[in-house]
């Protein structure tokens, strides 16, 4: 591909059917600018996408991608990573598949920090089963199956993410558009595990949080004198239930990711015609 | 059959059995003699009983039989555990200094040899050496020169200094001359030397040794007994070729790692058992569907659920042929020996390439924790061949494009088979999704084309059965009317049960089947027989099932499902009771 990526090489001819209003396109907008802004084409992208609506994004998206299955995007994105560090991998999701279905995935992912960036359509509702419980809506939020509401306690995934050793973590908001761009951005460029939990509301299922409680309940970080890098103002501000924040809230300069750690640099695809030339030194071994 | 010499070792989990059976298999096996191993775990009483036993021949042995000539025990349970086995003459080596040993009891005929192996072993530097010095005196009851036993130690203990080998060396001696000068009995055995270079190694090794040989890179898994040998077998060595080993948080990630590095156009695998298999079976419809190639291998244990994990059944395989929702081709090769487990893990790497689906490696426990002697070029890499299917570049890719410029990953072709464009070549942008696709890889609910991508998804396994042998390995007399079918690691004690069958003059046809789906069209030599017996390690007979099936023939099932392999005089007496029984007709 040419040098002139433009953001919209990245869009498939496929129509989202995404609910008119929906917060995911503009999470997806984003995405696509941000991998044209950091230099990359859909020739060297992957895209693994998990289930649910946010799943559908690999669809609408143009690069090389996976829809997999529900909950395990991370482990894919992962193992393609591994195998092709020359390639830029994102992988997405939504509440449901990264912090319920895919919770185990979700901290095992952190802690590997495999350099690939992990975006979270966050609506706090399961809308592609049509209004059920997340694990992120709130305790009293009352949905076809919690008539009264959960009654237990949201997950709180940067919380998660830190205990579990985060070396990037942020949240942003898919109407923000530059600014969601910028954060989404800010992750590719992460050497190391980059997590990007992004409001993206729900119109038809989710009137509790919405697009106006967030536009007036978030506080944008870049406004603030918070310091990313200091890991106490980060577990300070994630801990914070009083408020909802958007921005890089942490994100640990000195990173390694697991390629770096693991000395992996070799495109696996690659392989000669036969067994390696000294393969019977493998056979030798066993005298 | 061989004049073979049957040697164990055994006492509690913990005892180094494992450690010293190995240094004495490795001693015989660079002794030009071959050697075929097996180890006993508890399963009648509570505790921790290990054995580990070898049975040695200068001709090939590939079966373990219901007999023991030298006996180190360890514990009085090891004694009992192996009565059955145990005959007049039997020598039984043990440590009466040993409080729980000052009672033992010996059973009557046989030769009970006290030997002090723990004074000993502190005589020579060490009180853990005294399993060494039980080697020592084993060597001279088998009269095996006691300079064979110095290279395996070499070879165990070189890495920590020669000081320990001298040690180890010196605990040897010992307990040969205590053997020497406190007894005088006759012993028959006489483990003569040969010249003959031989590797010893085990079922896991092999599948892993395969995989390099192969040109795998990429392997993820998940502890699990009987496989992690796999993967502790690939750690360490996969780097030298670039290639990585992951540890997943469980099977399900190791799937989708190993799925995720496959679809990067990386050779690919992941190994487990039956409960693994379980959990990969959530993403095996993925792998299919989305036309992955990957290897799968299942070194079967006991089942159900947690089962006998030290057990050996072939209880997985309508799992592998039919586990998932949905219908969906897949492959199921089942390797017969462990010199099979290296070539048909290579196979199974060029079939899952070739025909874009996940093929199955069915393994088992026998297979997986024997060590087998092999001449080295049973394993000539030489041989290797690596085909890796329909793989489309940057300069082909226009071939497989729509008038759009869009890459088909799944399109429509007579034979079945797709295009693959790995992540990187310029205009092969593409998804794959687990839901119903079109030729582009994007996901449809049209009619037709669903029943257009199904049909073609199966065209594969048409153009698989026309271009691949889905051979089979016969032993035997071909022209006998009592046919005798097994798949899997029984194939060696079924050869040796020929033997025995031979001397009762019983003829036998041998099929050893190494191809569960797809696999040879066994009809003929089925109908054309008088008998058949299908042998394998399970309650219901899930291969006579599909014999069955195919031949439209009631066949007689020998099945094994107590844990334990087929021993080649037991498996001999069934095969001829079983003959004598009534034709099947329900």
């Amino acid at each position: 591909m040419s040098s002139q990526v433009r953001f919209t090489d990245f869009k498939s001819d496929k129509q989202p059917t995404w609910c008119p209003g929906c917060g995911d396109f503009g999470t997806m907008n984003g995405m696509m600018k941000a991998l044209a802004e950091t230099g990359n084409d859909p020739d060297n992208t992957f895209v693994v996408a998990g289930i649910g609506c946010s799943g559908k994004i690999g669809t609408y998206m143009h690069s090389y991608a996976l829809h997999g299955v529900h909950g395990r995007a991370l482990p894919v994105g992962a193992g393609v990573k591994m195998a092709r560090p020359d390639l830029e991998v994102m992988v997405a999701g939504g509440d449901g598949d990264g912090y319920s279905i895919g919770a185990g995935h979700f901290v095992h992912a952190v802690r590997r920090n495999v350099d690939m960036t992990y975006v979270v359509m966050d609506n706090r509702i399961y809308g592609l089963t049509k209004g059920q419980a997340s694990p992120t809506s709130r305790e009293d939020f009352q949905t076809s199956t919690t008539p009264e509401g959960p009654k237990q306690p949201p997950v709180n995934p940067m919380a998660l993410a830190l205990a579990a050793g985060a070396t990037f973590i942020a949240q942003s908001f898919s109407s923000d558009a530059l600014r969601h761009q910028e954060i989404v951005q800010q992750a590719i460029e992460h050497d190391g595990f980059g997590f990007v939990n992004v409001f993206s509301p729900c119109v038809t299922f989710n009137d509790v949080d919405t697009y106006d409680y967030f536009r007036d309940s978030l506080v944008d970080l870049a406004d603030t004198d918070h310091d990313p890098t200091d890991f106490d103002a980060a577990k300070e501000k994630i801990l914070d239930a009083s408020k909802e924040y958007m921005g890089v809230i942490y994100q640990d300069e000195e990173s390694v990711s697991y390629e770096q750690q693991h000395g992996l640099t070799e495109n696996m695809a690659e392989i000669p015609d036969g067994a390696p030339e000294d393969a019977m030194d493998l056979v030798r071994e066993f005298y | 059959m061989p004049a073979d010499f049957n040697w164990a070792i055994g006492g509690e989990a913990g005892d180094g059995i494992d450690s010293t059976g190995k240094i004495f298999a490795q001693a015989l096996s660079r002794a030009g003699r071959h050697v075929f191993t097996s180890k006993d775990f508890a399963s009648r009483i509570r505790g921790g009983y290990t054995a580990y036993k070898v049975r040695t021949s200068v001709d090939p042995v590939q079966s373990v039989v219901d007999r023991l000539d030298v006996l180190i025990a360890l514990t009085q349970r090891t004694i009992d555990e192996n009565l059955d086995e145990l005959h007049e003459g039997s020598v039984i080596i043990y440590d009466g200094e040993r409080t729980t040993m000052q009672d033992v009891e010996i059973p009557e005929g046989m030769i009970g040899l006290d030997v002090p192996l723990k004074s000993l072993a502190e005589e020579a530097g060490g009180a853990i050496m005294r399993n060494v010095v039980a080697l020592g005196a084993a060597c001279e009851v088998s009269n095996f020169p006691i300079e064979n036993l110095d290279s395996a130690l070499e070879k165990r203990f070189g890495s920590k200094g020669q000081k320990l080998v001298d040690n180890n060396k010196e605990a040897a001696r010992k307990g040969r001359d205590y053997v020497a000068e406190n007894y005088d009995h006759d012993y028959d055995y006489d483990l003569e030397t040969t010249d003959n270079d031989y590797v010893l190694l085990n079922g896991d090794e092999a599948i892993g040794m395969g995989a390099l040989a192969a040109g795998c890179r990429f392997y993820a898994g998940y502890p699990i007994t009987p496989a992690t040998n796999v993967m502790e077998y690939l750690t360490g060595r996969i780097e030298r070729y670039g290639g990585h080993v992951v540890q997943a948080e469980d099977e399900l990630a190791a799937i989708n790692l190993a799925l995720g590095a496959a679809r990067a156009g990386a050779r690919s695998m992941t190994a487990t058992s039956g409960p693994g298999i379980d959990l990969m079976t959530e993403t095996f419809g993925l792998v299919a569907t989305s036309e992955t190639p990957l290897v799968i291998v299942d070194v079967m244990r006991s089942g159900p659920s947690t089962g006998m994990p030290t057990k050996q059944e072939q209880g997985d395989l309508n799992q592998l042929l039919y586990g998932g929702h949905g219908e969906v081709p897949r492959f199921v090769v089942a390797p017969t020996t462990v010199s099979e487990c290296f070539w048909k893990t290579v196979e199974a790497f060029n079939l899952a390439e070739k025909y874009q689906l996940p093929v199955y490696v069915a393994a088992d426990l026998a297979l997986a924790v024997t060590e087998q002697t092999f001449p080295p070029e049973a394993f000539d890499m030489e041989r290797v061949e690596i085909d890796r299917g329909l793989v489309v570049d940057g300069d082909s890719i226009g071939e497989w494009q729509n008038e759009k410029g869009q890459f088909k990953p799944h399109a429509l072709t007579e034979d079945g088979i797709s295009p693959r464009a790995f992540p990187g070549v310029d205009g092969g942008a593409h998804m794959s999704t687990g839901l119903e696709h079109d030729e582009l890889g994007r996901r449809t609910e049209d009619t037709d084309m669903r029943v257009e991508q199904v049909d073609k998804r199966n065209r594969k396994v048409q153009t698989a059965q026309e271009r691949e042998d889905w051979d089979y390995r016969e032993f035997g007399n071909s022209e006998s009317g009592n046919l005798v079918i097994s798949w899997g690691s029984n194939e060696g004690a079924m050869v040796e049960a020929m033997e025995y069958l031979d001397e009762e003059g019983v003829d036998v046809r041998f099929i050893s089947v190494p191809y569960i789906f797809p696999r040879p069209d066994l009809s003929e030599e089925i109908n054309d027989a008088d008998q058949v017996i299908v042998v394998e390690c399970n309650n219901t007979g899930q291969f006579a099932d599909l014999l069955e099936r195919d031949a439209l023939r009631r066949v007689k099932r020998v099945n094994k499902y107590d844990g334990v392999r087929f021993k080649a005089d037991e498996l001999a007496s069934q095969i001829e009771k079983t003959l004598r029984q009534e034709e099947v007709t329900a």
